[in-house]
């Protein structure tokens, strides 16, 4: 339980660095930053990633593909945490020639796999990335990060169809399932449910779990990744805008930056 | 003259790459139409069908590019260009990977297949993001250079293939990104081809020269980057400069060179090509006639303008 305790504390720290380069950039994502952050907590900080931030094209590493590249933030401010970069850039966030770009870009910042923002795009990358390994003889995981509301976009279920079909069992896709996007619920703009079936179908091994809970992220993230048959999905119920209590659930800070009053309260709120 | 379609030598060029391991094959269920399936035959590790999902296959090729791989994808010319634009734009381009893309089936040539499959606006798409190059290949010989060349080049490539066989007019020699060859030298007039349409413009030089025309031909199979110097000496001596290509006049080689000439040497630029309109079903040649790709009516259009 102690480890989980060091996990929180991380999380918070990366939580108040999403939110005050959000309110110095003066605009960005929110919502969807906060809800991923513990995800990524757990895949860089509780072991589940094998990589080395002082060689960030070290060939074995895992690989983690934020296709819902908006939530970058999240990204940025983990990244840093573990090393990859000095953590005044992430200060510049969105200022012209920033490494932090509004979306993420692969060939600007360490540690970003792929440059990801237009949905979709980042999942069929990472099966290529997965797949690559079949050439290269090489055994890393790749971990993506799908939005619920980009699941309406047609061309992850060409990546899941390929994912299913070269039964890519180094693939692991994490669904940030927040149940908003920026016009309303998901369940209200297209309908994406139900999700774990339609993983299923696509021969994916499916799991579901608590995306805030440290104990249940790690345990199913481990369990996924002793999957050898399959590409395995796991669908995280998580609350948009987790950890500032007037963002939670709302629709409002899905791509907008904190205020500096509202910035001072959520600092307070993350201590 | 020996006749051979450029989508053989894609295939043929394929497997002569394939010695380098690093190098993997995707194809769209078309590969036996792209001749994507030579290399199967031979590399069979190293080719990954994705189905007929273009989009996701280009995308595949980018994260297989970006864990060090260099991956050749192809499908035809409409979809790769059309369909997968967006992957190629935001995962190709934007990230500046070594990925060679090849769209086969370009143009009217395809033939009786029709409008919805003839490509006639993907050198325009591809010309238009940044850090693309595209190759035109005028036959065989010159598909195959460019597909050996592509192995050690950096950043993505789009290689225009065709389905129908042409006559090989240039010599089996290495190929260079950014370089016209001057196939036939003249005075009078300029005329800058590509693809199949290299070997109509010589012949219709030919036909011009008995008029009293005297033609230069320039078979340009390296679109962007163009090859200005090239153009810049032909267009200085000839002053009236034709280009032709079997695509749109909107966005190909005739748009590559016309925007080059009038900011350098504002000089008389016509465009022979797809009238901003689409194909349609037929032979290749019935469709030839019907577009004015051929000898005489090129020469006939370059004789009216000259007289006009």
């Amino acid at each position: 339980m102690e480890d989980f305790k060091r996990l929180e504390e991380i999380a918070k720290t990366i939580r108040r660095n999403i939110l005050t380069m959000l309110n110095k950039a003066g605009s960005g994502h929110s919502g969807g930053s906060l809800s991923i952050t513990d995800i990524l907590v757990a895949l860089y900080f509780g072991g589940i990633m094998k990589y080395d931030a002082k060689r960030p094209n070290w060939e074995d590493r895992d690989r983690l593909v934020l296709s819902k590249g908006h939530a970058c933030p999240a990204l940025y401010a983990t990244l840093a945490e573990a090393g990859f970069f000095d953590k005044e850039l992430l200060w510049t966030l969105r200022q012209l020639g920033s490494p932090l770009q509004g979306h993420p870009d692969s060939k600007k910042l360490p540690g970003v796999e792929a440059s990801t923002g237009s949905l979709g795009n980042g999942i069929s990358q990472a099966v290529g990335m997965a797949l690559a390994t079949r050439v290269l003889k090489k055994k890393y995981n790749v971990f993506c990060i799908v939005g619920d509301g980009e699941m309406q976009e047609g061309l992850v279920y060409e990546a899941l169809m390929a994912a299913g079909h070269y039964k890519l069992s180094n693939l692991i896709v994490i669904v940030d399932n927040n149940g908003l996007q920026i016009d309303g619920q998901c369940k209200d703009v297209m309908n994406i449910y139900p999700l774990k079936e339609k993983f299923e179908a696509f021969n994916f091994r499916t799991y579901e779990m608590s995306g805030h809970i440290y104990k249940n992220i790690m345990d199913t993230l481990t369990t996924a990744k002793r999957n050898v048959v399959s590409p395995t999905a796991v669908i995280a119920r998580t609350v948009k805008g987790m950890g500032v209590s007037f963002m939670e659930n709302r629709v409002e800070y899905h791509g907008v930056a904190p205020s500096d009053e509202e910035l001072e309260k959520a600092l307070k709120e993350l201590e | 003259m020996e006749k051979k379609a450029t989508r053989e030598a894609y295939g043929k060029a394929l497997i002569e790459i394939g010695k380098d391991e690093k190098v993997v094959v995707l194809d769209a269920d078309l590969s036996g139409s792209t001749k994507s399936s030579e290399f199967k035959k031979v590399y069979p590790d190293r080719f990954f069908n994705m189905g007929i999902a273009e989009s996701n296959m280009v995308d595949v090729a980018a994260g297989m590019a970006l864990s060090g791989l260099k991956p050749y994808a192809s499908s035809f010319a409409v979809f790769i260009s059309g369909r997968a634009f967006e992957p190629v734009r935001q995962s190709i381009c934007y990230q500046n990977l070594s990925v060679v893309l090849c769209g086969s089936h370009s143009g009217i040539s395809v033939g009786e297949d029709g409008g919805s499959h003839q490509a006639i606006a993907d050198i325009s798409l591809m010309r238009s993001l940044p850090n693309m190059k595209v190759f035109v290949p005028a036959d065989y010989n010159e598909a195959y250079n460019i597909v050996l060349a592509t192995v050690k080049m950096e950043g993505p490539v789009y290689i225009r293939t065709s389905r129908a066989k042409s006559p090989i007019i240039t010599e089996d020699k290495n190929f260079e990104s950014g370089k016209a060859a001057v196939l036939k030298s003249g005075n009078d007039v300029s005329l800058i081809a590509c693809g199949m349409m290299s070997y109509i413009a010589l012949e219709a030089a030919l036909l011009l020269k008995q008029d009293g025309i005297d033609v230069e031909v320039i078979n340009s199979p390296s679109i962007k980057p163009l090859d200005e110097e090239t153009v810049y000496k032909s267009a200085k001596k000839t002053k009236r400069v034709f280009t032709i290509e079997e695509h749109s006049v909107i966005g190909g080689l005739g748009s590559a060179v016309s925007e080059f000439l009038s900011e350098n040497l504002p000089v008389y630029v016509h465009k022979i090509g797809i009238e901003d309109t689409f194909g349609e079903s037929g032979t290749k040649d019935d469709l030839f006639c019907k577009f004015g790709f051929t000898k005489e009516a090129v020469a006939k259009r370059i004789k009216d303008r000259l007289n006009g």
